[in-house]
């Protein structure tokens, strides 16, 4: 067992132990952070398939993340208002449904994704940033034009949407099903980076022109991972308006593709389980610094700093150094 | 007709010219070597078999289909498997995800491979980038024949190899001649072992095919005034 197994076998059991301390504790509050810090992890995982694996610089992951917070959204207020979503050529209702609005978020975010990486995957560098960004960024301003759904102000749910058989009101329910989330993701995350098709990709963002020389298509590959990634990010932004029972513009926003970004970045590029890590720490950072002052970030910044400059394999790799070849 | 037929290929490098007319007919199952002396245009030659450089003259056939269109990847589906120059293996993968990345059905698989280089079986899990020259040779040799080929193109296979480990390659090579039935278009310096090993030779001079027949044809005179120093 390498001394990252051990490591990331310590991540894992971190959030639910926490959670469950927190739940002996009567934390409730406690237990809100590590649904938080699971989420937002999840995000991260999503991030992480296509910045770790294909080297995809995204900074409008955000767009996924809202994507999937409005999905909840708007599903949810329909169903509360009892309003139907569209009564023409068909009727569409809201619903409450977990699952429903899970499923929906994950094509929303997926169509959107192949939309965008069809076109921003046609620049590289710089240019793919910017594309992403702005992609992002027009989504932001259109939900804030947008009356129907609050506009600036986003939009409010009463009550946490159901899941057949569990109380998702209770704290440690909903973690519980925040985590399974994670670990299936994460499963799937670890298992497609040693198929065929994450080696490929992985080997794309080493030398493209190398991987088509053997018959394979770069554009191809790195799409299919921005829209397994976009899908995974919208999915933990559903979540996450349902922790919070509240979407807004914000989830659109450039701090947000940052702040998965830098999740990644804390925990390890291209580690299983880098945005784990990261994430928990940021969490942990929020929690901490921002009881000291509300100009936390400035602490955030300059750990970022610490990590980009000495720790390039985040701390996953300062833990349990350099990636070695698969064992 | 042939499976692979190149007739007045031209191509360039901007605007520097660097092909003026390469013929070359390969038959299925034949080993035709590519002959000439440095920068008289063989990798170019194989860069537009497998469409890595566009040519703007002439016409290029596979497998009965007009390949010119083609990008390189789709060039490569079509059965084009590229060993090249410089090994080129994807260094921080394993020997093993090095061969399963890039995999296709067929005949070739792993265990094959393995049969053919038992080395890649003891290296299994070991990163490309650790390997030794002559393994990574292997392993990129490997790599093209899990793409499950119908022409394998060995590009300087050799090159910078020790003798014994050079031995190996084409000991390697002569076994897939004579078990495979694959075609090959073998660029080598290696007279030597090109005759013992090609069916029919082409020699590029100057951008130019400039003699093609038979290996034994290809005598003394011949190689002394296309390959000699």
């Amino acid at each position: 067992m390498t001394r990252e197994t051990i490591l990331n076998t310590f991540l894992f059991l971190l959030l639910p132990a926490t959670a469950l301390a927190a739940f002996a504790l009567d934390e409730p509050f406690i237990i809100t952070l590590a649904t938080k810090a699971a989420i937002l992890a999840l995000a991260g995982v999503g991030l992480n398939i296509a910045l770790g694996l294909g080297g995809l610089v995204s900074f409008g992951h955000a767009a996924f993340f809202g994507l999937g917070g409005y999905a909840m959204g708007i599903l949810a207020a329909h169903a509360q208002s009892y309003t139907p979503l569209m009564e023409s050529p068909f009727l569409i209702e809201g619903t409450k449904s977990m699952p429903v609005i899970w499923l929906v978020a994950l094509v929303v975010s997926a169509l959107a994704a192949l939309l965008i990486g069809a076109l921003s995957l046609r620049t590289s560098g710089v240019y793919f940033i910017m594309v992403t960004l702005a992609f992002g960024q027009m989504l932001f301003y259109f939900a804030i034009s947008w009356p129907a759904y609050g506009g600036e102000d986003g939009l409010s749910i009463y009550v946490r949407n159901g899941f057949p058989g569990l109380n998702t009101l209770d704290p440690l329910t909903f973690f519980g099903i925040a985590f399974v989330i994670l670990a299936a993701v994460l499963f799937f995350a670890g298992r497609l980076a040693r198929a065929p098709f994450g080696l490929a990709l992985s080997a794309a963002r080493q030398n493209a022109e190398r991987v088509e020389s053997v018959g394979l298509a770069p554009f191809r590959l790195r799409l299919v991972a921005f829209v397994i990634s976009g899908a995974v990010t919208g999915l933990a932004g559903a979540l996450f308006a349902d922790l919070n029972r509240f979407v807004s513009p914000t989830m659109f926003s450039w701090q947000t593709s940052g702040e998965i970004m830098v999740f990644v970045i804390l925990g390890g590029v291209g580690r299983l389980f880098g945005p784990v890590a990261g994430a928990a720490l940021f969490i942990l950072l929020e929690h901490v610094l921002g009881g000291l002052s509300e100009f936390w970030h400035i602490y955030l910044g300059l750990l970022l700093l610490l990590v980009v400059l000495f720790a390039r394999g985040g701390m996953i790799g300062l833990i349990a150094g350099r990636e070695v070849a698969h064992d | 007709m042939s499976l692979l037929e190149l007739k007045g290929i031209t191509a360039s490098y901007g605007p520097t010219q660097a092909l003026f007319g390469v013929d070359l007919a390969l038959e299925q199952g034949e080993v035709c070597a590519l002959m000439g002396r440095n920068g008289m245009g063989k990798s170019s030659t194989i860069k537009v078999i497998c469409r890595m450089l566009k040519h703007d003259g002439g016409s290029l056939h596979f497998d009965g289909r007009d390949i010119a269109a083609l990008p390189s990847f789709r060039a490569a589906q079509a059965g084009l498997g590229l060993v090249p120059e410089g090994r080129r293996c994807f260094a921080p993968l394993t020997v093993h995800e090095n061969l399963i990345a890039a995999a296709r059905p067929g005949d070739w698989d792993e265990a094959r491979v393995v049969d053919l280089f038992p080395r890649l079986g003891e290296r299994r899990d070991q990163a490309a980038g650790s390997l030794s020259g002559g393994e990574q040779q292997m392993l990129a040799i490997g790599r093209a024949l899990m793409t499950n080929p119908k022409l394998l193109l060995l590009d300087e296979a050799t090159e910078g190899l020790a003798p014994v480990v050079r031995q190996e390659i084409w000991a390697a090579v002569a076994q897939l001649k004579r078990d495979s039935g694959l075609a090959l278009l073998v660029v080598d310096k290696s007279l030597a072992e090109l005759r013992r090993i090609a069916d029919h030779a082409v020699i590029l001079e100057r951008g130019r095919s400039v003699w093609s027949g038979p290996m034994p044809a290809l005598n003394a005179p011949v190689a002394d005034k296309f390959l000699g120093v």
